[in-house]
């Protein structure tokens, strides 16, 4: 063989084994990095290449990353507005340059949408071209045998009595039976006639869809913030709420969201049930919160019972109610300077610790005092369910409703709900407002337990302590795109099960006729990685190969001339147990 | 499940603390035992990297020739009729893309063949499955003194956790995967973890919040316990890949390590085969771990209102769900792959362990049912 025959049969060899490791992987090849050069074409297809690489990918993916850990530290509007107001009362210097860069809303902030954006353009810019690859692929036949099979990862042959067609024809049948792609060339007449296969298409399969799956998680996503609108309501046990923008106490809506999208619904909270644990270390943990609801749809529905726990909201319509907080009304009459009831009802009191010790104030502003004249009045206080006096603290000893007593003090002035900016119903503005004085000239306070009176002095009226009611805060959440997002994920993971779990992987069958007249039967594997499956899958196919094509008796073949190959040296000698 | 408050089996409860106890005694056994292991183990077979990576620079014959592999005898499946048949089984010839330092041999593991080594080897792994026993009596027991899952609080969800790495590896063992390398830094880490359980994260068994109330605190919980434990051990594995890759350039560039850096590194598992160790567990796991995050969404959907709101710990899961991506597609491409690939598999661990402790610790979200 003279050099240059030798050259030109490398480089066929060399091109065979190109072409049967071609396209095993429809992964982006690693473009050096080339500038192109000229033209603003030029610049945008260098662009183009840059954002789909898997190497700019992989660095977007590092910065999307990077760029979520601020939210966790940063107090965000949308998690907790409140949180955010304080922090920028506290840190003067620090808020206006958040603010400019967006850091209390870091998820919908430019730059982060700049990052996922991009993100999902370099997918969207990688998967559609891997996907008529894949395509193509599919339409045409498995790879061609290279040259040389004992040169694949896997290797193995023995020689046979049978002749090349009929193990060509058997190797077919076997490999199609495994569910392999098969494509023969030629019937066993030429040394290079051999059997092509390919399985494990599901890789890819499963690797667009958990892309694709990915795309339409976004959107959902998306769409779920733009249209999605979040409203809370406390109702007092006995009221009800019916599903109209004035109603709720506080709402929130995205961008795309207008009002006629709500549900037409109205329930009534009927009874609300909250059990805490009685004793142990762990002594006032809540255990369970039920409120009892009934609910009617439309404008005229039939009135329908429910209940309503944490983990199980109620589902109107697209709407779902949540029960997310609860706590203590207490129930007051208030009289005026003349004996009439200024103010009846329960007035709920918000939570300030766990044992459910509450802050409140009842405002009274139809009222009138002692000589007649219009005034307004306010209480301010501490409403706590389990008072002990023994405890030396105001504070409840659980929140169970034990002993419950009510700590006012009483103002009257302007309260200042009349104009001006809206005001907290559950604080009270006493800038416009003077406190009642006792006898001695100090404020005038008091403890009360149900059925007490606090009469103002001076005959301003009293305060009776009716009773005690329990209110519950719902949020009434109306969200799109839920059910697409959950089918996203769901197909994300199968597409990710099937491009982590499953091997794409090739088989060629090769049979000739050597010159004792015997067939030599090479098999080769090929897998995308190196798998431990592949030795053992080849090793199943050929011994059921051995069945149409059995190991010639006396056949030297086995072990130490395997094959009949053009250069022994380079011969598989089966050593290395 | 119980969904109403039973009242704590204190007694159980106790019965459970000592369990934990003695597995932590137990372990602190195999540790030492582990320890004979690598000390006594150490004089043979030393310097076969060396050897192998020496023999490189005569191309002909370093890489192996093609043939010049393995070769897998198969058993066929169904039936020793057939087999008995078989004149001889194929012999399977495989050839591995060789990279820049061709195959290198897996090292013995930390016996390294001495008898004396292998022993205490055999001693220390025993006293794992000891611990290991104590220490699922002792999960188990917490969880019927309350009726519940027992992942509700942090020391509950410590305790869980390294016992699924510990029966991980145990697993692992069973199926007679060479994985006895491991044994060490897992049981120092898994003392580790529990001692942290109970002296900082202890908690009273007792019943859980409302907002736990629901199945998926098993489904949900359980899975972010299993994906961290084998995620632990991933981690593990490409640390101890970057010490050893580093040993094997070191050798390549005809340095000589100092003793006891051969005297370790020459008896772990070749660098490609504990990156691939690695990369398979955590292939494996993303999956699971990604379902983890589904399953936390949709319990959010109904226990908060939304199923995705940015709450720190969802905002972590995110990172660490982005970062275990950031190293398979790492891996996956040219010029990241080997170290580099491995430090991601460091930072996305990372971030999940800052997912549990950190998060737990400094962040105030709604996922902050820790009891610290």
């Amino acid at each position: 063989m003279s050099t240059t025959e030798a050259d030109a049969d490398r480089a066929t060899e060399a091109a065979g084994e190109r072409e049967a490791t071609a396209q095993l992987s429809t992964a982006p090849g690693e473009d050096k990095l080339n500038v192109p050069s000229l033209g603003p074409l030029g610049w945008a297809r260098w662009f183009w290449r840059q954002l789909t690489s898997m190497r700019v990918a992989l660095i977007l993916l590092f910065l999307l990353s990077l760029g979520a850990i601020p939210g966790s530290v940063i107090p965000q509007t949308p998690v907790d507005a409140l949180k955010v107001e304080r922090f920028r009362e506290e840190h003067t210097t620090l808020a206006p340059i958040y603010d400019k860069l967006q850091l209390f809303d870091v998820y919908t902030s430019v730059w982060f949408s700049a990052i996922y954006i991009l993100l999902f353009i370099s997918l969207i810019g990688c998967i559609v071209p891997r996907t008529w690859q894949f395509v193509g692929q599919l339409r045409s036949r498995p790879p061609r045998a290279p040259r040389r099979l004992e040169r694949m990862p896997v290797y193995t042959t023995w020689r046979t009595e049978a002749d090349p067609e009929q193990v060509l024809g058997a190797a077919r049948s076997l490999l199609k039976r495994r569910r392999f792609r098969t494509h023969q060339d030629g019937d066993g007449g030429s040394r290079t006639d051999a059997v092509a296969s390919e399985k494990g298409y599901l890789r890819e399969v499963g690797n667009l869809l958990f892309h694709i799956a990915l795309i339409v998680l976004l959107l959902a996503f998306a769409s779920g913030q733009l249209f999605k609108s979040e409203g809370r309501k406390l109702i007092v046990q006995g009221d009800g709420f019916s599903n109209v923008l004035t109603q709720y106490d506080d709402f929130q809506s995205g961008s795309l969201f207008t009002a006629d999208m709500l549900d037409p619904f109205a329930f009534r909270l009927k009874k609300f049930h909250a059990t805490y644990e009685e004793s142990g270390p762990n002594k006032g943990t809540p255990r369970d919160y039920r409120a009892d609801v009934a609910y009617s749809e439309g404008a005229s529905g039939k009135e329908k019972n429910a209940t309503i726990r944490v983990n199980h909201p109620l589902e109107i319509g697209s709407s779902k109610v949540y029960l997310i907080a609860n706590g203590y009304a207490p129930q007051v009459t208030v009289k005026d300077g003349k004996g009439n009831i200024a103010y009846r009802g329960p007035v709920p009191f918000l939570q300030q610790d766990n044992n459910q010790t509450s802050s409140g104030v009842v405002k009274v502003t139809d009222y009138v005092n002692a000589k007649g004249r219009k005034d307004q009045l306010g209480f301010q206080g501490f409403f706590v369910p389990d008072f002990q006096p023994g405890s030396g603290t105001m504070f409840s000893q659980s929140p169970s409703l034990k002993n419950p007593a009510m700590f006012l003090t009483a103002y009257h002035g302007n309260l200042g709900v009349d104009g001006g900016p809206a005001q907290n119903v559950y604080q009270l503005n006493t800038e416009n407002m003077t406190k009642f004085k006792d006898k001695d000239g100090d404020p005038f306070a008091k403890k009360l337990t149900p059925g007490d009176t606090m009469t103002l002095p001076n005959g301003a009226g009293s305060l009776h302590f009716d009773g005690v009611k329990q209110w519950a805060n719902f949020q009434v959440s109306h969200q799109v795109g839920n059910d697409w997002a959950l089918g996203g994920a769901l197909a994300a993971i199968g597409g990710l099960a099937g491009s982590l779990f499953i091997q794409r992987r090739r088989v060629w069958v090769r049979a000739y006729a050597a010159d004792d007249g015997r067939t030599v039967v090479e098999m080769a594997g090929l897998g995308r990685s190196e798998s431990a499956r592949l030795p053992d899958e080849l090793a199943s196919l050929a011994t059921e190969m051995q069945d149409a094509a059995p190991v010639a008796t006396a056949a030297p073949a086995q072990t130490s001339d395997p094959a009949d190959t053009a250069d022994p040296a380079e011969a598989p000698e089966g050593a290395g147990q | 499940m119980n969904l109403l408050a039973a009242d704590p089996n204190e007694q159980l409860a106790q019965i459970s603390n000592y369990l934990i106890y003695s597995a932590m005694a137990v372990y602190v056994l195999a540790f030492f035992a582990y320890i004979a292991e690598w000390t006594f183990g150490s004089r043979s077979k030393v310097g076969r990297t060396a050897a192998a990576l020496t023999k490189q620079p005569t191309a002909e014959e370093a890489v192996p020739a093609p043939g010049s592999g393995v070769s897998v005898q198969v058993k066929k499946e169904g039936g020793g009729t057939a087999v008995l048949e078989k004149p001889a089984p194929p012999k399977i010839v495989t050839r591995s893309s060789a990279g820049r330092r061709g195959d290198l041999p897996d090292g013995p593991g930390a016996a390294a063949g001495d008898e004396q080594g292998d022993m205490y080897g055999r001693i220390a792994v025993s006293l794992t499955v000891l611990a290991f026993l104590l220490h699922f009596a002792g999960v188990l027991t917490r969880s019927l003194s309350v009726q519940r899952a027992p992942w509700g609080n942090m020391y509950e969800f410590s305790t869980a956790f390294s016992m699924v790495a510990v029966g991980a590896y145990l697993g692992f063992l069973l199926a007679k995967k060479s994985i006895r390398w491991i044994g060490l830094p897992l049981v120092t880490t898994v003392l580790l973890d529990l001692g942290l359980a109970v002296t900082v994260l202890y908690t009273d068994s007792d019943q859980l919040v409302p907002a736990l109330h629901s199945y998926w605190l098993w489904i949900h919980v359980s899975l972010a316990i299993i994906c961290g434990a084998l995620l632990y051990l991933g981690f593990v594995g490409s640390a101890l890949y970057l010490f050893r890759d580093a040993y094997e350039s070191h050798l390549l560039a005809g340095r000589k390590p100092g003793k006891l850096r051969t005297s370790i590194m020459e008896r772990l598992p070749s660098a490609a085969s504990l990156d691939k160790f690695a990369y398979r567990i955590n292939a494996t796991v993303f999956p699971f771990w990604t379902f983890t995050i589904v399953a936390g969404a949709i319990w959010a959907g109904d226990a908060w209102g939304r199923y995705w709101g940015w709450d720190p710990k969802e905002v972590w899961s995110f990172i660490t769900w982005v970062a275990y991506a950031c190293y398979l597609h790492a891996r996956a491409t040219a010029g990241w792959k080997g170290r580099k690939a491995a430090y991601l598999a460091l930072l996305a661990f990372a971030c999940f362990l800052f997912n549990y402790y950190g998060v737990n610790i400094f962040f105030n979200g709604k996922h902050s049912y820790a009891g610290v």
